[in-house]
């Protein structure tokens, strides 16, 4: 088992023709991922020669869907174009929609959580602004390098990328069940609680690493959701300690505005409902040896 | 991008919005010029990106160019909450009745846009909402939907407004909203929205922040050369992620998250050496080319608080051989310029060869450190020396 992501996915990628889409499907394809086509309205009908394999380019998501059988799309289409493209993975009411694009107007994304929204939010988005969802061993819907950790039983879900892939790389000797990015954007959609959730109800995960940042509330709305509903040890951390307020630091989320968001509220609010706080990632990891270490 | 009232003043006039002329002035005699411009009456304003203005005698009225320049001379000379004040606005004196609040902004935990409004205005708005919460109304506004004018009503009679004055707001509102969506902005506030003594809607101060990712479909280029810090502009020149912060440490990473972690992990090491703080935030992404490389140091090395620097790079994407000769480029290409010691941490894919890159280089600048931690230490302590 791992979340939202297994062997039975079946990835489309939209912008796979760019030169960022193209990059990584070829990584992705190596990595083992059963990638079936990609979708590009000025390619469709085209065939491109991915290291050997030879993926159908279709004009529409929907129509990518029906010819395949796809379940989830890996959406690398530039910022200005990102939000007609989430749409249409909207309307075309694929499983999942994996939104890797850095730079998207929060205009866009709140555009698209809208309309998500007004739709009965058929389809999981994660992101924009992240790395994706790879279940090592299994599948990989995104950017992250899928040769850092093999399969485990630690869940791990992060707001930030580079620390997504120094926590796998620091735990790579217990192993993933699913790491997830969620991305640094103010808006994005699939948040740290329906991680935890999945989480949760994953057999095959016995322990999690949240990791958060600056911004927002979602770090303290995941600390009340644990106390509630979450029984599997969770260790967290929180980067931005540093972070002077009323400047982004470089994700667009990333901000403390007045007294809001800062990372010692966080890690206060993860303290309050009994979750460890590592003070450094590879604290952080150390916490999580020992907590596997004493199941 | 957070803009200065005189920016968000002439935004908002060129929207339709109600606004009293208002001219900026960067000495006492171009204070004097601009308040002779106006004529009558006039109010020097510090522009300042702080709250409390008015307090710290960053607000005065003048009545002449005489005095205008005067009180010009007097906020120039001011910093209000560490911020030194660089220009004045020289606004057209009004004369007020009535105090007004109206705010759209994005509503990060809900995933969408609100409207904050009342008719007790004037006051800062996080003491409006401590001290009189059911004063100030909070209206979800649909990103799709957005504010037409009933929608506008809806918000002024929340606010507390009487029908016939939320009749003469609500179409401001609208054009604040407008205001919002069509520069992408992430907060509208004006504070306070008057009502002046011959009955009109003005507003009269104002607070805009602008969605940087958006840049792509503005020409903001003016206002940004008035917003950045040299520093910041020099980078941004050169697409990097850069925020100039106040200690000796520089840094350099990838990935905004580790980054982040990094002038943490800094901060820490610093308290035990001397109290040395990170300089500065600088994410050069997942590519970490020479030119990259180069590009960061070039600009971490023109802050002179720097002491010393610390390159934290995690190989994912780019495996760390790709990283190391990055560096060994970038060192290269600066030359005599590169002067202060250089602390390298790389982790993650080929990390044995991109160590080794770096230790047959031999560079007398860096030194190779296998953990971020002990990498902070000692970034940290060259710092102190």
């Amino acid at each position: 088992m791992s979340i939202f992501l297994d062997k039975n996915s079946k990835i489309i990628v939209q912008g796979m023709t760019g030169s960022e889409g193209m990059k990584h499907t070829r990584r992705m394809l190596a990595g083992g991922s059963n990638i079936v086509g990609g979708v590009n309205p000025k390619k469709a009908g085209e065939s491109v020669d991915v290291d050997g394999t030879m993926l159908p380019v279709f004009g529409t998501v929907a129509e990518a869907m029906s010819a395949t059988g796809a379940n989830v799309s890996v959406i690398f289409v530039p910022p200005a174009f990102a939000k007609s493209a989430v749409m249409e993975a909207i309307d075309a009411e694929i499983g999942l929609a994996v939104v890797i694009t850095e730079g998207i107007p929060v205009h866009d994304s709140a555009s698209f959580w809208a309309y998500s929204n007004s739709k009965g939010n058929k389809t999981r988005i994660i992101g924009p602004n992240c790395p994706g969802i790879i279940s090592p061993g299994k599948s990989n819907a995104g950017i992250t390098p899928w040769n850092i950790s093999g399969a485990g039983p630690i869940g791990l879900v992060s707001k930030s990328g580079t620390l997504t892939y120094q926590m796998m790389f620091e735990l790579r000797e217990i192993g993933i069940s699913t790491a997830i990015g969620i991305g640094g954007d103010p808006i994005i959609g699939t948040t740290h609680i329906d991680a935890l959730a999945a989480f949760e109800a994953d057999p095959e995960t016995k322990a999690i690493v949240l990791i958060g940042e600056i911004g927002g509330d979602s770090e303290e709305k995941a600390a009340a959701y644990i106390k509630q509903n979450v029984t599997k040890p969770v260790v967290a951390y929180v980067a931005g300690f540093t972070a002077p307020e009323g400047k982004t630091m470089g994700h667009a989320g990333a901000i403390v505005s007045g007294s809001a968001g800062t990372a010692q509220a966080k890690k206060e609010a993860f303290e309050a409902v009994g979750v460890k706080v590592g003070k450094t990632p590879s604290e952080t990891a150390a916490l999580m040896r020992g907590v596997i270490a004493s199941l | 991008m957070d803009l200065f009232e005189y920016q968000a003043r002439d935004l908002f006039e060129s929207y339709g919005v109600p606004v009293l002329q208002g001219l900026v002035a960067d000495t006492p005699e171009e204070a004097a010029q601009a308040a002779a411009k106006i004529g009558g009456t006039v109010v020097v304003k510090a522009q300042v990106k702080a709250g409390g203005r008015g307090k710290a005698g960053g607000v005065k009225l003048a009545h002449t160019p005489e005095e205008a320049a005067t009180a010009a001379e007097a906020i120039l000379k001011l910093t209000i909450k560490g911020l030194p004040v660089n220009r004045v606005m020289i606004a057209q004196g009004a004369a007020i009745d009535k105090e007004y609040y109206f705010s759209v902004l994005l509503d990060r935990s809900n995933r969408t846009f609100l409207s904050l409004c009342s008719v007790e205005g004037g006051m800062e708005i996080e003491q409006l909402a401590e001290e009189r919460p059911e004063a100030l109304a909070k209206v979800a506004v649909d990103a799709i939907k957005g504010i037409d004018l009933a929608k506008a009503t809806e918000i002024a009679l929340a606010g507390g407004f009487d029908a016939e004055i939320a009749a003469k707001v609500a179409p401001v509102f609208v054009k604040l909203y407008e205001v919002f969506v069509k520069e992408d902005a992430t907060l509208v506030e004006v504070n306070p929205l008057i009502l002046s003594k011959s009955g009109e809607i003005i507003a009269l101060d104002g607070k805009v922040s602008l969605d940087d990712n958006a840049e792509f479909r503005h020409e903001r280029a003016e206002m940004e050369r008035d917003v950045l810090d040299p520093l910041e502009a020099k980078a941004k020149e050169s697409d990097l992620n850069y925020v100039k912060l106040d200690g000796e440490v520089g840094i350099i990473g990838n990935g905004a998250g580790l980054v982040m972690s990094t002038l943490d992990v800094v901060a820490y090491a610093g308290e035990r050496h001397g109290g040395v703080k990170p300089a500065n935030f600088l994410d050069i992404g997942g590519g970490a080319s020479a030119e990259v490389m180069a590009a960061g140091l070039d600009v971490i090395l023109g802050d002179p608080q720097v002491k010393s620097v610390f390159v934290n790079v995690f190989g994912g994407i780019t495996a760390c051989d790709a990283v190391a000769n990055g560096i060994v480029g970038a060192l290269a290409k600066l030359g005599s310029s590169a002067t202060k010691p250089l602390v390298v941490r790389l982790d993650g894919n080929n990390v044995a060869e991109g160590r080794k890159i770096l230790a047959d280089a031999n560079h007398p600048l860096v030194t190779v450190v296998d953990t971020m931690d002990e990498a902070a230490d000692k970034a940290a302590e060259l710092a102190n020396k």
